[in-house]
């Protein structure tokens, strides 16, 4: 007999491999291992989760429209993952700590973040999007999976700290081909650092499907490093909730890191900068449409009599408030002078850095002379 | 006064700075219970334990980005990176992460993060055991560069670099470690020089040596060398590599008007060009001759037995002072 492998090219497959609660119609389904974590889950909670998807969808919308109207240079669409970032970030407590990817429109959303947070560094106006410590959440990162190792290491200072708090990092199916994810993974288990780890395999790193990164579940890889993992359909924000509290307890309790898998789907483009009808099946993009996590939910709720049209309508209402908030935030923003290039480099004066700022400055003025002689 | 040789008084440093701090952790390879490679860290784990002398897998990327995230948290991590040669896997940690957070986040996210590196050749080592790479970090915004000749400077420089905000490369030359020197233990930081600053080593008034390093030590035997033919040279010490302290490097050009820059990293966009590319944009009208460079050649780092062609010694340095003097030299023969 031939050594086997689990292969997951075949994504239909691989979503059925996943755990959930709610199935694609919205039909609750028994979970022994994940229904204990959402328990408490009631109809006015699953309104609240339905409310926030569809105002990220709507944020999400409006970061794209703005950068077709050349108001940002990129926008990441996180369109398809609103389960995954809603159920997972919804999940922390105020003072857990989260180190993102760029795609996590929806976990700073749900940490708080303002309207001009969103654009701000798409816009090009600021290295970083908003103030970290104001959200709990580390800059966006776009090198793939470095982020993973801040978090180990904030999770060691928490340890240090003997704090009840945790560290959660996301990134994607493509970063955990990264070096950086793989040494996060051997740290994290090492010193049984209080870190979650959220894989948001969305199936595509830009062009190349997750086959390419994996041939075996990403879930998988991480008892491998002596950490437990949970692989939940992420489209099932219920689901992505209760595997997000087990993995917060877990690492909480001081039962060292845990792992989740959210199986979803990207169903924009990488960002907007990407044309994915060069590599990807319009009948791929069908069948996913058909898993929606805000219809799932949608649908489950309507089966159980909790949802009404005018639940929906202050739902569309808050959301079309935030996008004009967004956009206003976005028009409204000034950039900063020219000198501020320079500013923040360093912390402390550096004699190198300050010369070149002098100079700068007086080729500047001298604009400023010539226009008054 | 104590002496100590420049090992020891990197390990005083340490011992000092996380007395000094709580939030000073240590981070690196065999760092732990054998004191490092080079015993650099010897004692530090008995004295302060396991969570702040911490033994971390081998993975220079995985070390420097743990600390990264050790900074989020308000730690002040010192990080060793075991020889020069291994810190490339870290690079876009350190390029890309270190020494960027501060800058993006508008110094809303601190990056006082030390990155020791036991640095450079002269020992016949294996490959991967002599480079010197510091140009890749000074060309790196973001980030200080400091390099230590002497027990002295290496016991202070690595405090103030622990202490800084920003981000510090710190480099060690490794063929200076058992080299010993006067320490000042009680000296309180807050009087010492600021870690940038460059210092004369030695007076002169013809041409002016710059280095740092271990190439100090070169120097100032070539200067004792050329006083017997009468040439007085000054030599100084870099010490920080960024910023490079200008005004006493121009100071000293302005004086002897004739400069040979000298280390053992290659040539080619190395500390040396940048330093005569600034030298020649301040005190253009000061300088008798072209400054020259004295540098390892622009080859990968040669088999030991090799090494000693690769390095700039005492000749090498005394031939680019006959140049910039106008006296008779490789190139113009002895009888010119």
């Amino acid at each position: 007999m031939s050594p086997q492998i689990t292969p997951i090219a075949d994504t239909a497959q691989d979503l059925e491999l996943a755990e959930r609660i709610l199935a694609p119609d919205g039909t609750r389904i028994a979970n022994s291992r994940l229904d204990p974590f959402v328990a408490d889950v009631d109809a006015e909670q699953l309104r609240s989760l339905l409310r926030d998807m569809v105002i990220l969808r709507r944020i999400d919308a409006e970061g794209v429209a703005l950068q077709r109207q050349g108001q940002l240079g990129l926008w990441a669409p996180c369109q398809g993952q609103e389960a995954t970032q809603i159920g997972t970030a919804r999940a922390l407590a105020p003072e857990d700590y989260v180190f993102p990817s760029y795609r996590e429109t929806g976990v700073i959303y749900a940490r708080g973040a303002q309207p001009g947070d969103y654009v701000r560094m798409w816009r090009g106006e600021e290295g970083a999007a908003y103030d970290p410590a104001a959200l709990g959440v580390a800059p966006l990162q776009i090198i793939i999976g470095a982020q993973t190792l801040h978090a180990v290491g904030y999770a060691l200072g928490i340890q240090h700290d003997r704090a009840a708090e945790v560290a959660v990092t996301y990134f994607g199916d493509g970063a955990t081909s990264q070096g950086d994810v793989n040494e996060a993974m051997i740290f994290a288990s090492s010193y049984q650092a209080p870190v979650v780890f959220v894989c948001q395999n969305n199936h595509w790193a830009i062009s190349e499907p997750v086959s390419v990164q994996s041939q075996y579940p990403i879930a998988g890889r991480a008892p491998g490093f002596g950490i437990p993992s949970v692989r939940v359909d992420g489209n099932d924000v219920l689901a992505c909730m209760a595997a997000m509290r087990w993995a917060l307890e877990h690492a909480r309790s001081g039962k060292g890191p845990a792992y989740i898998e959210a199986v979803t789907y990207r169903m924009g483009p990488h960002t907007t900068a990407d044309d994915p009808t060069r590599y990807r099946d319009e009948a791929e993009l069908e069948s996913w449409r058909r898993r929606d996590p805000i219809a799932r939910l949608e649908a489950h709720l309507r089966a159980r009599g909790e949802l009404s049209e005018e639940h929906l309508a202050d739902t569309q209402a808050a959301a079309d408030i935030v996008a004009k908030e967004m956009r206003a935030a976005c028009l409204g923003m000034v950039t900063r002078p020219p000198l501020a290039v320079f500013d923040g480099v360093y912390a402390e004066p550096h004699t190198g850095l300050d010369r070149q700022r002098d100079e700068y400055a007086a080729y500047l003025a001298s604009f400023e002379s010539e226009a008054g002689a | 006064m104590t002496e100590l040789t420049l090992g020891k008084a990197l390990g005083a440093g340490l011992r000092q700075a996380m007395r000094d701090d709580d939030k000073v952790v240590l981070l690196g390879e065999d760092i732990g219970r054998l004191g490092g490679v080079f015993r650099i860290t010897d004692g530090l784990l008995d004295e302060f334990g396991a969570a702040r002398v911490i033994d971390t897998p081998l993975a220079e990327s995985g070390i420097v980005g743990t600390a990264v995230g050790l900074a989020f948290r308000g730690y002040r991590p010192v990080v060793e990176i075991q020889f020069d040669g291994f810190v490339y896997p870290a690079f876009d940690q350190i390029v890309a992460q270190v020494a960027k957070l501060h800058y993006r986040t508008q110094g809303r996210v601190k990056m006082p993060i030390t990155i020791r590196i036991p640095w450079a050749g002269g020992i016949g080592a294996a490959e991967h055991h002599s480079e010197s790479p510091e140009a890749y970090f000074v060309h790196t915004a973001g980030l200080r560069v400091v390099a230590v000749s002497n027990p002295e400077d290496a016991y202070r420089s690595l405090r103030q670099a622990i202490a800084s905000d920003d981000p510090v490369i710190f480099f060690e030359p490794k063929r200076l470690y058992h080299h010993k020197g006067e320490v000042d233990l009680e000296a309180p930081l807050a009087d010492a020089p600021p870690m940038g600053l460059a210092r004369v080593v030695r007076a002169g008034t013809d041409a002016t040596l710059i280095t740092y390093g271990a190439m100090v030590g070169t120097a100032l035997q070539a200067a004792e060398a050329a006083e017997d033919e009468g040439i007085s040279l000054e030599v100084i010490d870099l010490r920080s590599l960024s910023p490079v302290d200008y005004d006493s490097v121009a100071a000293s050009v302005r004086k002897t008007g004739r400069v040979v820059v000298a280390h053992e990293a290659s040539r080619e966009a190395g500390v040396a060009a940048e330093v005569i590319a600034s030298i020649t944009e301040r005190c253009f009208e000061y300088l008798e001759s072209a400054p020259l460079r004295v540098t390892g050649h622009d080859v990968p780092y040669p088999p030991a037995k090799l090494e000693k062609y690769h390095l700039p010694d005492l000749d090498r340095l005394l031939d680019a002072v006959d140049r910039v003097l106008d006296r008779p030299n490789s190139l113009t023969g002895a009888d010119a």
